[in-house]
């Protein structure tokens, strides 16, 4: 306003958004589906950031996790299966000021998209990529997705899954770039709550693999979780996820992590007795290609007047000097009323 | 011998200036001359092609450049499908096509003339420059063919002359091979009489980068060429060329394109390689930072759409740049442009298809894919450029039209636009052209995302920023609100606000013009890269007095008004594309399986009138001269009847 940064400028009209003010159209996902819970935690994270709705975009692809936008009172685009990750980089490019999260589930990320999520990884832009698995297609009916368990009956694999299950997590560990990978699971709602803070508060790239029930068509691994968990091994850190006193007492599995260690990070999800719940690997200093990309200067209609002249002048033919022709254009006199269209 | 030093900057000055009292062969005075130079590929060819028609354009003379390209970067050398080039038409006039025959050829081995003289590419009688060490080489093979290949030439009656280049070459530099080109065109020069400076100036912009000793030796080489044939060869050719009296560019279509990219305003261009599309992205991946743009190469055809639609989504309109393949692959997301109202420019440069197809051939097979390629109603509009000029406009216009009809629009261009270049006017920059900001004003309470106007269905688009404005923009059927709603009203009335947009936008369209006599026996329609030859052909056939004219369509889809009004005064309306169609002298086809070219399917079916069509897809431009003859059949035919 008037040429000053916003942050100088009081905004005597600025109002205090209300968790209902994020609350968009009432969610028709089925009654215990875990993206109720997601839902609520990310509804809670933008009262409490206090994200302007006008300035955040969800961006999803198709799946019953892909409906989120439409439950949440901000700006959406709800796209094409596989396709919210370039879409959402399409939309950060130019608006830095945007908050973009990226809602996707387990066929929409780890399958028909897998392609763009190993290049979002290394691209590393400034968003929240919130994977929804449930390990199963939900919105189709009971179809094998990559991240379903190994033996499990489907519509798809009638006599159980051929193919051991995809680690999301250690796939995102080994792209290059990566800069924050988390997991979570969508019955703890502290734990989940602030994964998805740190992830929005991340500056890169922040990817959140949470995990979420199906009550439909896929229990697992929701009920073993829930009737072992001790198999759940909460990561501790100073610069981790903050662990409450009463999760902490529930859920004593825990080990020291350090995010900062990618390494242990690797050998934490490949751990097949255990799930780790926490920050698992962050680094901000991996460089941004929305930075990278990002204009050096305000561009001007004057400017850009200027590079299309210098441009014109660099396959330019100019008028010569008669006195100045040279030999070869000799005949100069020529006929011009044969000089028809060619 | 001469050393480099004696070259390098002290240029010889008596080769210059040709008058009346210069050596050498007189010159025979001609209107226009084609001149083809051929290589294998990496043996500058291109570049000696592209000197020699940048010199012509500069001295006044009407030029047109086409570029011959294997689909490989290197294929084995000698080959005949490896033949990579250049040629140039040029003449005392406009030039708006790449012609028939080539009156005079450069060939740097014999076998990369084999692909192109059964083609017809050559005039009988044209003149063939060809290099002479293979005729004395230690691979008794690679003699013989060369033997047998001057032994054909000359029996076909043409007129090759033996030049040994690279032994002449080899007198400058090691890199003979490599420097022959420039030789090459140190002969052009002399045979059509060049202004040597110019030629100069041009070579050392090219090699300047590295260094005087590389332009120095570059030159050496020309000036050899030029004094090789002055001494050596009884052919001279004068083409008179217009003084230059406004300035102009001399661009292909690519560049064309890349330069309307920049011109439009838009901010974002993402694409994945692919030919003959990719060069327009280098070129603009060069300056588009200078105007705050970024060129984003996707991780495949789909991402590249996404990428776009996205910042259209939130921004100024975007733009993707590809080819038929890469157009096939983004056809879901160009629904979802369509579907979702968010303007998006898709530029097709379309090559020789199915498939992988052609991939550095010309063909115009995409126009039906574009407009009916994606499934379910997805109403667009598809405009084609017909010259290097248009190919700078059209994005410029077709930017404006995204954005105020809030929808995909598709331009049309082709391998032979892309890569041929043509002077033109130089464009007079207007603010008028370019995208405005991002509006970020508060959105009215109470304003739908699709507030459909009852009568042209245009609405207002909400941008994220736009406080008020909230939505969540879907590609399933939605209402005014943005609501998903399956009810069977609904999509019925999405489906037709958007369609009703594309009317709203056709009632803005001038009737094309025609080109000759308003009524006659036989009318020609083409669009996109073939207006220059269909025009040249029918003037030609005009001149011999034979009621022929033409019609070109810039906009495929939606068509202008007043179209069936021109067609109706013809005996006979025949559509020339370079896309397949069935002919009727095979055993099978008949009109019950006949398949039309694809502007003729279109002009069928919205005119009912029995609209024949004349294509083929031998990858080549047409030849104005093989459609004067298809017009003079024709009519001769229609006279018979």
């Amino acid at each position: 306003m008037f040429g000053l940064p916003n942050a100088c400028v009081l905004k005597f009209d600025e109002e205090y958004h209300s968790l209902e003010d994020y609350h968009g159209r009432v969610a028709r996902w089925c009654p215990g589906c875990g993206d109720n819970g997601i839902l609520t935690a990310v509804q809670r994270l933008c009262r409490d950031e206090q994200l302007p709705p006008e300035k955040t975009v969800f961006v999803s692809g198709i799946g019953c996790a892909a409906r989120f936008p439409h439950y949440m009172k901000t700006y959406g685009f709800h796209g094409l299966h596989g396709r919210a990750l370039p879409t959402a980089q399409g939309i950060k490019i130019r608006r830095p000021d945007l908050n973009v999260f990226v809602n996707m589930g387990d066929g929409d990320c780890c399958s028909i998209g897998a392609g763009h999520w190993l290049h979002a990884i290394r691209m590393n832009m400034n968003m929240t990529a919130l994977l929804h698995d449930n390990s199963i297609y939900g919105l189709t009916k009971k179809q094998a997705s990559p991240t379903t368990p190994q033996g499990m009956i489907t519509n798809t694999t009638p006599r159980g899954a051929q193919l051991k299950a995809l680690n999301p997590l250690s796939v995102t560990l080994g792209v290059t770039n990566a800069s924050f990978v988390a997991q979570a699971v969508e019955w703890l709602p502290d734990l989940l709550y602030d994964v998805i803070r740190q992830a929005h508060q991340h500056r890169g790239f922040a990817f959140v693999r949470i995990i979420q029930r199906c009550p439909h068509f896929m229990t697992e691994p929701f009920e073993s979780l829930l009737a072992n968990p001790d198999r759940l091994l909460l990561l501790k850190h100073e610069n981790g996820m903050r662990i409450s006193d009463v999760v902490g007492r529930m859920y004593k599995s825990q080990t020291e992590h350090d995010p900062a260690d990618l390494n242990r990070a690797r050998e934490l999800v490949e751990d097949p007795d255990r799930v780790p719940i926490g920050v698992l690997y962050r680094n901000e200093a991996i460089p941004r290609y929305d930075e990278l990309r990002r204009p050096q200067r305000i561009v001007s209609v004057d400017r850009r007047r200027a590079v299309l002249d210098e441009a014109f002048d660099s396959f330019g033919i100019f008028p010569q000097d008669p006195e100045e022709t040279r030999a070869g254009s000799g005949g100069q006199s020529g006929d011009r009323e044969n000089r028809g269209h060619r | 011998m001469q050393t480099v030093e004696a070259y390098n900057r002290g240029q010889r000055t008596d080769l210059q200036p040709e008058g009346p009292d210069a050596e050498g062969a007189p010159a025979e005075k001609v209107d226009e001359h084609i001149v083809e130079i051929i290589s294998d590929s990496g043996e500058g060819a291109q570049t000696a092609g592209q000197m020699f028609a940048t010199v012509s354009a500069k001295m006044g003379n009407g030029v047109w450049t086409v570029e011959i390209i294997p689909a490989e970067i290197e294929p084995p050398a000698r080959s005949i499908e490896g033949a990579s080039g250049n040629r140039v038409r040029l003449g005392a006039s406009t030039i708006s096509n790449s012609g028939d025959a080539a009156d005079l050829v450069v060939a740097f081995n014999d076998q990369v003339l084999l692909g192109r003289l059964p083609a017809g590419e050559f005039k009988r009688g044209a003149i063939v420059l060809l290099e002479s060490k293979w005729g004395d080489h230690a691979d008794k093979r690679i003699a013989a063919e060369y033997a047998s290949v001057v032994k054909r030439l000359r029996a076909e009656g043409y007129r090759p002359f033996e030049v040994p280049m690279e032994k002449e070459c080899a007198q400058i530099t090691e890199d003979a091979q490599r420097g022959k080109n420039m030789f090459v065109a140190g002969m052009l020069a002399y045979i059509y009489s060049r202004d040597v400076d110019l030629f100069r100036d041009q070579i050392a912009t090219k090699f300047r980068k590295k260094g005087d000793v590389v332009v120095g030796v570059n030159i050496g080489m020309f000036e050899a060429g030029y004094l090789w044939a002055r001494e050596n060869m009884d052919v001279r050719f004068e083409i008179a060329a217009r003084p230059v009296t406004e300035p102009q560019v001399v661009i292909n279509g690519n560049t064309a394109v890349a330069l309307g990219v920049v011109a439009s305003g838009m901010d974002v261009c993402a694409m994945y390689p692919i030919t003959p599309a990719t060069s327009a992205s280098h070129y603009l991946s060069d300056i588009f930072t200078s105007v705050g743009g970024v060129v984003h190469q996707a991780e495949d055809e789909i991402a590249a759409c996404a990428f776009a639609l996205g910042a259209s989504y939130a921004g100024k309109c975007a733009v993707t740049i590809t080819s038929g393949p890469g157009m096939a692959l983004k056809t879901e997301l160009m629904a979802l442009s369509v579907m979702g109202e968010i303007p998006l420019v898709l530029i097709d440069v379309q090559r020789g298809g199915p498939s992988t197809g052609l991939p550095t051939k010309v063909e115009q097979g995409d126009l039906l894919a574009a407009i009916f390629g994606t499934p379910g109603d997805a109403p667009k509009i598809v405009m084609a450029p017909a010259t290097i000029e248009d190919c700078f406009f059209s994005i410029i216009t077709a930017r404006k039209i995204a954005e105020t009809f809030r929808t995909l629009v598709i331009v049309l261009t082709d391998a032979n636009l892309a890569t041929g270049q043509q002077a033109f006017r130089r464009p007079a920059f207007n603010e008028e052209w370019v995208a405005p900001p991002i509006d970020q004003t508060p959105i009215d309470e109470g304003h739908a995302p699709f507030d459909w106007d009852p009568r042209t269905g245009l609405s207002q688009r909400h941008i994220p920023g736009q406080p008020g404005g909230l939505y969540t923009l879907t590609g399933l059927s939605h209402t005014r609100e943005g609501g998903v709603a399956y009810g069977p009203g609904v999509n019925q009335e999405g489906c037709r606000y958007r369609s009703l947009k594309i009317a709203a936008f056709q009632k803005t369209l001038k009737p094309p013009e025609i080109f000759g006599e308003p009524e006659g026996d036989v009318l020609i329609v083409g669009w996109g890269s073939t207006k220059g030859a269909i025009e040249e052909a029918v003037e030609r056939a005009q001149g011999d007095g034979l009621k022929v004219s033409s019609l070109h369509l810039t906009f495929l889809q939606p068509m202008a008004s007043g179209i069936r009004e021109i067609m109706e005064r013809f005996k006979q309306v025949i559509t020339v594309e370079i896309n397949y169609s069935d002919s009727l002298e095979d055993e099978l086809i008949d009109e019950d399986n006949r398949r039309y070219a694809n502007l003729a399917w279109l002009l069928r079916a919205r005119y009912l009138m029995d609209i024949d069509c004349w294509s083929n897809v031998h990858g080549q431009p047409m030849k104005p001269g093989a459609i004067e003859n298809m017009i003079r059949e024709r009519i001769q035919w229609l006279r018979g009847q």
